[in-house]
């Protein structure tokens, strides 16, 4: 709030109203309905639900599909993360030292920012076409039969690809900003200190760009657990079965297709725990950012 | 960037480091681009060619009738899901989500940074928790609210849940708060009042920040994939992005599946989005990197 603020009583009301119902109805109502039914056990055809407390949660607990698939997105995140930055941090640091050309490598590099995950992922349904897909044959050269969609580990590569292919941009361009609001003194007198160019980058660049890097990491995690949505839908055809899946997609599975609401529900609730705990660990990093910069 | 020099080392007579970064850069850039390159291509090729020899880096003929299918042709069973319909949804989604939440924000945001408000920092958590749990982790119990509402297959119950999270106004209570305090007290000594200052002063202030809101939005709200699957199930309010899903479905099955007409429509679910981030990139990426920090 503005010390020099206006003091009517009812326009901030008036202001507020619309943002404020908006999220008590579609955000708070169905958030606070999401707690409740995981403790309820709902009859699939809607009559009636059952108070069983926490056996959702421990059932989910001790179901090995359930621990399968968050192993797999637990490996699934850590992969695209680190593929996903350290390939944007090449890129920018290369784009930052070109003189010529820095704007067009940025425009070619960004523009997959914009395609919808299912688009990227349809893409990769063509590049992994079964019997012509650009980079199935390019596998078979390497004699690795990739057959997407039916076996796990390949279905996974697929996944991590795409992914990582479209969170790219979003990194690159948070590094080449970051990159270039580094002052020119720092780096002439890094220069004259320290010939070598990793040198100079390890000892002088990559510290600097440390708080845009843990920024990044959170905001990656948070993309390989939800945007992610759209290409594992279109790259597992919407056939789960033995496909790999993340665990957004299986409360989707579970509840929209399976009707399981109160196991869909607890999910719902852990995962948003899950966020939590990151969104908490993201403000207080931006939290102590302030004091350095 | 144009007016900052990256520091290079002393000029040899071939510059290796030079040749090494443009070299890194044209390969990410490829990696890129031909996948795109790819499906535009094969969008121009005849059906039985791409089943025969997979997509080529070749331009064929079949343009004007893959493009006469996608527009007007309709590959559900009502016949209403076209291109050109899809398209349409696809544009009312865009920017009814980009400026129903650009015009909430900035109301919910003047409120909170320009009045003496009682239950001010309530209001402000109240709205910022919105900020940490994504739609996705409840989509089913939002699911059953839109139901309840009776707002299943309405462009209402396709937007207006999609705005129910607080990242436009964090955004512009950023900025609002960087607006020196001098200017509401000289309009305040010059006589306006509260909806004058905002109209005649703030809005025209915030010009560039909603420009760069403006595009962020449409490209996020274009692309959304999970919520317009589960709440639009007549094929007369699919999307473009939505429809993605329907169009590969259609590629299993078929005698002769029709790819350049699915590769068409996926072009065009992803040319208004990359175009708005390629044309206004100084914008966007202003938008993207000073706000969100």
């Amino acid at each position: 709030m503005k010390r020099a603020g206006f003091s009517t009583k009812w326009m901030p009301i008036l202001l507020l109203m619309p943002q404020l119902v908006i999220i008590a109805i579609f955000f708070y109502w169905p958030a606070w309905h999401a707690i409740q039914s995981s403790f309820y056990l709902q009859d699939p055809f809607g009559f009636g639900s059952t108070f069983v407390g926490l056996d959702n949660y421990t059932d989910l607990l001790g179901n090995s599909e359930y621990r399968r698939v968050a192993i797999f997105t637990l490996v699934f995140t850590v992969l695209v993360t680190f593929f996903s930055l350290a390939i944007a941090l090449l890129l920018a640091v290369k784009a930052d030292n070109v003189l010529r050309g820095a704007r067009t490598y940025r425009t070619l590099l960004m523009w997959v920012y914009a395609v919808a995950p299912p688009v990227a992922g349809f893409i990769g349904l063509i590049m992994f076409d079964q019997s012509w897909g650009p980079l199935t044959r390019l596998a078979g050269v390497f004699g690795w039969d990739f057959v997407l969609g039916v076996n796990f580990n390949d279905t996974a590569a697929a996944m991590v690809l795409v992914s990582v292919w479209k969170q790219i941009p979003v990194n690159f361009i948070f590094f080449l900003s970051g990159l270039q609001s580094i002052p020119r003194s720092v780096r002439e007198a890094a220069l004259i200190d320290n010939r070598s160019a990793t040198g100079r980058f390890w000892d002088v660049t990559f510290p600097l760009l440390a708080p845009t890097g843990f920024f990044l990491l959170i905001i990656n995690i948070t993309y390989a657990l939800f945007d992610t949505f759209g290409i594992v839908d279109t790259l597992v055809k919407g056939e789960p079965g033995n496909n790999p899946m993340t665990l957004v997609y299986k409360v989707y599975v579970d509840g929209f297709r399976g009707n399981d609401l109160g196991g869909s529900s607890a999910q719902s609730v852990i995962l948003m725990v899950l966020v939590l705990a990151l969104t908490i660990f993201q403000f207080r990093l931006i939290d102590r950012r302030i004091h350095y910069t | 960037m144009a007016d900052q020099t990256p520091v290079q080392t002393p000029r040899r007579s071939i510059n290796w480091g030079a040749i090494g970064d443009h070299t890194v850069l044209i390969l990410g850039s490829l990696f890129m681009l031909v996948p795109l390159i790819m499906v535009v291509l094969t969008t121009t090729v005849p059906d039985v060619d791409i089943i025969k020899y997979g997509p080529q880096l070749k331009i064929g003929d079949q343009f004007d009738e893959n493009f006469e299918k996608a527009m007007f042709e309709a590959s559900g069973f009502s016949g209403a899901n076209t291109g050109t319909r899809m398209l349409f949804n696809s544009f009312v989604l865009g920017i009814g989500f980009a400026l129903g939440k650009i015009v909430i924000a900035m109301m919910a945001a003047y409120a909170i940074v320009y009045f003496r408000l009682r239950f001010a920092s309530l209001a402000f958590w109240v709205i910022f928790t919105t900020l940490l749990l994504p739609l996705e982790v409840r989509i089913l119990p939002s699911y059953e609210v839109v139901q309840q509402l009776g707002m299943l297959n309405t462009y209402q119950g396709l937007i207006i849940p999609l705005i129910a999270s607080a990242t436009a106004t964090f955004f512009f209570r950023q900025y609002f708060r960087s607006i020196p305090e001098e200017l509401v007290e000289a309009a305040r000594i010059d006589g306006a009042g509260p909806v004058k200052f905002f109209i005649d002063i703030l809005v025209p202030l915030s010009k560039t920040m909603i420009a760069a809101m403006f595009i962020i939005m449409f490209v996020f709200g274009w692309n959304q994939y999970l919520w317009p699957t589960m709440i639009t199930t007549e094929e007369d309010m699919y999307t473009l992005v939505r429809g993605i899903k329907q169009i590969t479905q259609t590629l299993e099955g078929t005698n002769v599946p029709e790819f350049g007409r699915a590769n068409l429509l996926a072009v065009i679910a992803i040319l208004p989005p990359v175009a708005v981030v390629i044309f206004f990139q100084s914008w966007f990426v202003k938008g993207l990197t000073e706000s969100d920090k």
